[in-house]
């Protein structure tokens, strides 16, 4: 309603002046208006995004010189390939312990900054959240150091303590528990963050009336805190899946998928395959993978904003 | 509802269990201290020993003392690697590549944000959804195609875009562009509408509508955005490892572990150094404007 009163009260100037320009009577109408802000972004996404990813589906029936199409036929091999059984455990692994320990370890650094008197909250939020600030390829270089075979700093101090030193990333499972736990630093600040501010939006009064029925701590986290942060706690959880499983940069780094491929997930693999043994289409095929986590998560998340949205 | 009537029950004893509960408190205070301090302990550990390490000789990191501590403490590594001109060219090229897509990005999604927050038009739902889509897709989906385009790209057109650091400026959009564009979405619409109707009224363009009250008024939203799209532009690892591979080319992240480990050769103390200054911009930034920064984090969803 509103905006029709305006449409007309904004064109009846321009109609005296409607000879004089065309063409800035044209930008005045809001949908052309409209249409000329967002190109750019419609441009970048269906030319940048959209077009690739629907082009990587077509390199994926590509054999590797990329000059016949093979149907199915990487797929096949693939599924024929250990290798790949491996990629696909590995990536659930790490995927799901990561998001996991990053969610549990968010929400209890998150109540315990919650707990603290306001004043020094900012402190501890600033240090606490360093980790995803500082850019994972460097962040992981510190840590591949301090896992370092001959020289590891850890494997120093469990010295100090009687602990034989440690393979964090020469063996199979201490690499798989390397590689999650730098996940684990790295992501869960973002969780920590997203918490807090769903903590500090509980009002007050729920947990007043809590104490006054005399709920104990783990009462007030079960029927209060939690409910109240179910869609913030979804929504974060799913985000974090998708680009955990995604992750490239910190396997790469740590252990670039050894020890005999056992890190490995989709990403890293792909690379692999697609950029250093050239093989685009089985690259392409092996990144495809990670395609229907992505959907499964993306309307799970879409359902929940618009639950959100009809809430508020 | 059990746990009601217990505590009916018990509150003829109210005297205590006040006396206990702010005992409770004053404990629970104590352990949320102690366990922040583990935390923040956790968090600082590798960025403190980048520092740690930065500050030793190649001697001293081979040797076999206390590998948590630094005995002779030198600023070789950073000399070193500041006079070095390939170092100076990475951070050059990384300086260069965030400033433009920063700049892109905001020329893009300021005006996209402000039509879809406020100008309904034909498909501006959709759109919007679909921006939200477009974030939730990986770089990790998307570089093979990419770089098959523009390999084919270059032999139709003669134009090369891989290994050119340009190249950066086309493919970092596609990540900062749809993340700014939502949480500026959510900062325009927060905006009353009486505010941007009277504007109307009184004559303003669209467009003087959006330089005149949105971006002034949702200032703190830009902000957040800018501060975005300069990290995540920083930090980029797998677009500039697949795009570029000519040192003069290589921006901060992939220039380091190129160059600096040489085989099985590891280059700790340097490592460290150019790691610990190409953490600096972002750390810079986050430690004068963190309101802002978590702000931006928590106004959209980020990813993480």
């Amino acid at each position: 309603m509103a905006d029709v009163a305006i449409e007309r009260s904004s064109a009846a100037p321009p109609q005296t002046a409607r000879k004089r320009s065309s063409l800035r009577t044209a930008l005045k109408r809001k949908s052309t208006a409209a249409f000329l802000m967002t190109l750019p972004l419609i441009l970048l996404i269906s030319l940048l995004v959209i077009y690739p990813a629907f082009y990587s589906l077509h390199l994926a029936t590509l054999n590797k010189s990329m000059q016949r199409f093979v149907g199915f036929g990487n797929f096949q091999f693939l599924f024929k390939r250990e290798t790949f059984w491996l990629v696909v455990e590995q990536s659930c692994i790490f995927a799901i312990t990561a998001v996991v320990f990053k969610a549990l370890i968010g929400f209890i650094v998150a109540n315990f900054v919650h707990n603290i008197p306001a004043k020094g909250q900012r402190k501890w939020r600033g240090m606490l959240l360093v980790p995803w600030v500082i850019p994972p390829a460097m962040s992981t270089l510190a840590w591949l150091w301090l896992f370092d075979p001959s020289y590891s700093a850890f494997n120093y101090l469990l010295a100090g303590v009687g602990v034989d030193r440690i393979p964090w990333t020469g063996e199979t499972g201490w690499a798989r528990f390397s590689v999650i736990l730098v996940n684990i630093w790295f992501g869960a600040p973002f969780f920590m963050i997203m918490y807090l501010a769903s903590l500090k939006s509980v009002p007050d009064q729920l947990y007043e009336a809590a104490a006054i029925d005399g709920a104990n701590w783990w009462q007030r986290t079960w029927y209060v805190t939690l409910p109240m942060m179910r869609n913030i706690i979804a929504i974060t959880t799913l985000f974090s899946l998708i680009v955990t499983f995604a992750n490239f940069d910190i396997v790469r780094i740590l252990t670039s998928g050894g020890p005999l491929d056992h890190t490995h997930i989709f990403a890293t693999w792909a690379f692999r395959i697609g950029i250093e043994g050239s093989d685009i289409p089985l690259g392409a095929s092996v990144s495809l993978f990670m395609f229907p986590i992505l959907a499964i998560a993306a309307i799970f998340i879409l359902r929940d904003i618009n639950k959100r949205g009809n809430e508020a | 509802m059990t746990s009601t009537v217990v505590i009916d029950k018990a509150a003829p004893t109210r005297k205590v269990k006040y006396g206990s509960m702010s005992r409770d408190r004053t404990w629970a205070l104590r352990w949320s201290y102690f366990f922040l301090t583990l935390f923040a302990i956790f968090s600082l550990v590798p960025p403190l020993y980048m520092v740690i390490t930065s500050l030793k000789t190649s001697a001293e990191i081979s040797a076999a003392t206390n590998p948590w501590f630094v005995f002779h403490p030198t600023l070789s590594n950073y000399i070193e690697l500041l006079t070095s001109n390939q170092f100076l060219t990475f951070f050059r090229n990384s300086a260069l590549v965030s400033i433009f897509v920063v700049t892109i990005t905001m020329l893009i999604s300021v005006p996209a944000a402000f039509a879809l927050a406020r100008m309904r038009f034909w498909g501006s739902t959709i759109l919007a959804t679909g921006v939200f889509l477009t974030y939730l897709i990986p770089e990790t989906l998307l570089f093979l195609p990419l770089f098959k385009m523009f390999v084919v790209f270059g032999e139709l057109t003669g134009i090369q875009l891989i290994n050119k650091w340009y190249v950066l400026l086309i493919v970092y959009p596609t990540l900062t562009v749809p993340f700014c564009t939502w949480i500026m979405i959510g900062y325009f619409a927060s905006i009353p509408k009486e505010l941007d109707e009277a504007a109307i009224i009184d004559g303003a363009s669209w467009f003087q509508t959006l330089t005149r009250i949105f971006i002034p008024v949702a200032l703190p939203g830009l902000i957040a955005a800018t501060i975005f799209a300069f990290t995540v532009s920083w930090a980029q690892f797998l677009y500039p490892l697949v795009f570029t591979t000519s040192t003069d080319q290589l921006v901060l992240p992939v220039g380091i572990i190129t160059t600096l480990i040489k085989g099985d050769v590891f280059a700790w103390g340097q490592i460290m150094t150019g790691a610990l200054l190409g953490a600096a911009p972002p750390l810079i930034i986050y430690a004068f404007l963190m309101d802002y920064y978590i702000a931006g984090l928590t106004a959209g969803a980020t990813k993480g």
